[in-house]
């Protein structure tokens, strides 16, 4: 068993690498996979003497590389995210994007791109970032808990009820993100749409510098809580049984998995069912242990927005599609075929 | 030792439980009876500290529950419960593993392991190990439950065991089975307490029987003297005809016919 998760977590990260070299390469300009691994090597400071053309150099370097990495850390952070507050509602069907959380994130961006502009200059230095990456992490977190109060009865949250308000958080939160587009101006309406359909268009170096801490210390810890998880699918009552403070648990977890997805709406929108493909695949491959769902959830995650970045930059070239509109259309049918297929099983 | 010293839980103006004290020592299997609604669960709750009392205090091993970690705590005494909802699909093996999460500080992998395949083989569910436990059946399930409750207390001494119907979903095989496992390790000094609702299991296994009604303990004692027509009316209200089994000497109720009028 040890042994089989060793070799999946390999595969994945190979795979992974693979992607992002090939991705790297697409584009409107077209680069060799060999001419992108060099210029990585040489970045880490390997393959001091090969020579790569200038203009493929300054192409990575400005764009595509940014690019690539940010999909790589957003994919990671939305993965992970996902497991975790799965694993804290119990519940194979919650999603960030489903039950509220990215729509909180995503409403106190635009508020902020909104009403900022009077306080920064502009949003594209990194004091601007960090301030939207706040904000979109106390969205998340307000409409994450939100939903948790008002699912929960006798200590376990209910999945209708869960969903119900997922569906409510995010009719508010459009209504809201609606009217702010009437008092926005034309730069702002083209940021507000971008936030709504999810892109990583706007990468830079910046953006990628600006979300990494964000993303980073949940893609460390949240892996610890696995074993804790695990306990938490027994119910709040048994895991606490088991010596877990489960309000400890709870809130650390949320406050991880929101500062996640929160940094990641702030930087790339929503980007939904990520969240909930991600885990659900993972599942399938490795069974249910948070200990390796959680940290093969944000792997995969990355590998999952790599290619579904790929695939909106070149699918319709030179015209680039949100790529909130693909993962919306792998993810629906995993969403749907999961409700089916445990509609009997799951405790509404 | 776990002793309740004069429970007593209030909601609002409605007392669900007054005035509870006993005692129950190592070795001892101890079953509570009363009707629907006689504060079984409640007092349960108190026990397991789940519910905090409005009044009086529970005593484990000679501390007050209260002064205890939940680690602590975890580490002594485990819990069936009545209800149990999961929507992951741990396998029956994942779920009795995580009744040794509270001693991987002490306990190592392979020991959990093999406690995790001692009591699945005593609950007789090996061959459930690796299917998942939303395919199983509800008596299944309870099995499995049980079996991680036993993993967690298995190598503990004067460990404390708390049971909440535990054989509600359970077939007769499975329900003498259960009762038959608690009092094996009450024999090896685990402190058992059972709520039951069938009288004829109670009799047939407890050490001690304290029946509930309206909140308050009105009988306590050993089966035989526990258990009699009169008492049964009292507390369940029903009329019950009272045998002595020839070979165990135990008693069992047969309830007598109640009419129904439809109209």
């Amino acid at each position: 068993m040890v042994r089989k998760n060793a070799l999946i977590y390999f595969v994945l990260i190979v795979v992974l690498v693979v992607a992002s070299g090939f991705s790297m390469g697409m584009g409107a300009v077209k680069i060799p996979f060999t001419d992108v691994m060099i210029v990585l090597a040489q970045k880490i400071g390997l393959f001091g003497n090969h020579i790569v053309p200038d203009q493929f150099r300054g192409v990575l370097d400005i764009v595509r590389i940014p690019r690539v990495l940010l999909g790589i850390i957003v994919g990671a952070a939305l993965g992970i995210s996902g497991t975790a507050i799965q694993g804290i509602f119990r519940n194979p069907l919650a999603e960030p994007g489903l039950i509220g959380i990215s729509a909180g994130a995503s409403l106190m961006a635009v508020i902020i791109i909104v009403l900022e502009l009077s306080i920064f200059a502009s949003l594209s230095n990194l004091l601007g970032y960090y301030l939207l990456a706040f904000g979109a992490f106390a969205g998340a977190g307000i409409a994450a808990l939100l939903v948790y109060q008002i699912s929960r009865s006798d200590g376990r949250s209910n999945v209708a009820t869960m969903l119900l308000a997922g569906i409510a958080i995010n009719a508010l939160a459009g209504a809201l993100t609606g009217l702010l587009t009437y008092v926005a101006d034309d730069q702002q309406l083209r940021n507000i749409t971008f936030w709504m359909l999810g892109s990583l268009a706007g990468a830079t170096w910046e953006t990628v510098m600006a979300v990494t801490p964000f993303i980073i210390i949940p893609v460390l810890l949240l892996p610890r809580m696995g074993k804790a998880l695990n306990a938490f699918a027994l119910g709040e009552v048994q895991a606490s049984q088991l010596g877990l403070k489960v309000n400890v648990i709870k809130r650390n977890v949320v406050v991880l998995a929101t500062m996640g997805v929160g940094a990641s709406v702030a930087v790339s929108g929503i980007i939904g069912f990520i969240g909930l493909l991600v885990p659900h695949i993972i599942r399938l491959i490795m069974g249910v242990d948070n200990r390796h769902v959680l940290p093969a959830s944000a792997i995969f995650g990355a590998l999952m927005l790599t290619l579904a970045d790929m695939v909106c930059r070149t699918i319709v070239a030179p015209i680039e599609l949100p790529i909130g509109v693909i993962t919306a259309l792998l993810g629906t049918p995993v969403f749907l075929y999961i409700l089916i297929k445990d509609k009997r099983k799951l405790v509404l | 030792m776990l002793v309740a010293d004069q429970l007593t839980f209030q909601i609002g103006t409605k007392t669900l439980v007054q005035d509870i004290s006993f005692k129950l020592s190592p070795g001892q299997l101890l079953v509570i009876l009363g009707a629907n609604g006689a504060g079984k669960s409640t007092l349960f709750h108190m026990l397991s500290g789940d519910k905090k009392p409005s009044n009086g205090k529970v005593t484990l091993n000679g501390k007050d529950l209260k002064t205890y970690t939940i680690q602590e705590i975890a580490l002594m005494r485990a819990v069936v419960n009545q209800q149990n909802t999961m929507n992951m699909a741990f396998t029956a093996h994942e779920i009795v593993l995580m009744g040794r999460y509270p001693h991987s500080l002490k306990s190592s992998a392979v020991r959990d392991t093999e406690i995790a395949f001692k009591v699945m083989d005593l609950t007789g569910i090996t061959y459930l190990s690796h299917r998942s436990y939303l395919s199983l059946s509800g008596g299944e399930q309870q099995r499995v439950q049980l079996s991680r409750v036993l993993a967690q207390i298995w190598d503990v001494e004067n460990a404390l065991l708390l049971m909440d119907e535990p054989v509600s979903n359970l077939d007769i095989l499975y329900q003498q089975q259960t009762l038959a496992i608690a009092k094996k390790l009450a024999e090896r000094g685990v402190m058992v307490l059972a709520i039951l609702h069938d009288i004829n299991l109670a009799s047939q296994y407890a050490d001690r029987i304290i029946m509930l009604k309206e909140g308050r303990k009105c009988y306590d004692g050993p089966p035989a003297h526990v258990l009699l027509s009169a008492n049964i009316d009292d507390v369940f209200n029903i009329q019950a005809d009272i045998f002595t089994n020839p070979i165990t000497q135990k008693s069992f109720f047969i309830p007598k016919d109640i009419t129904i009028d439809l109209d």
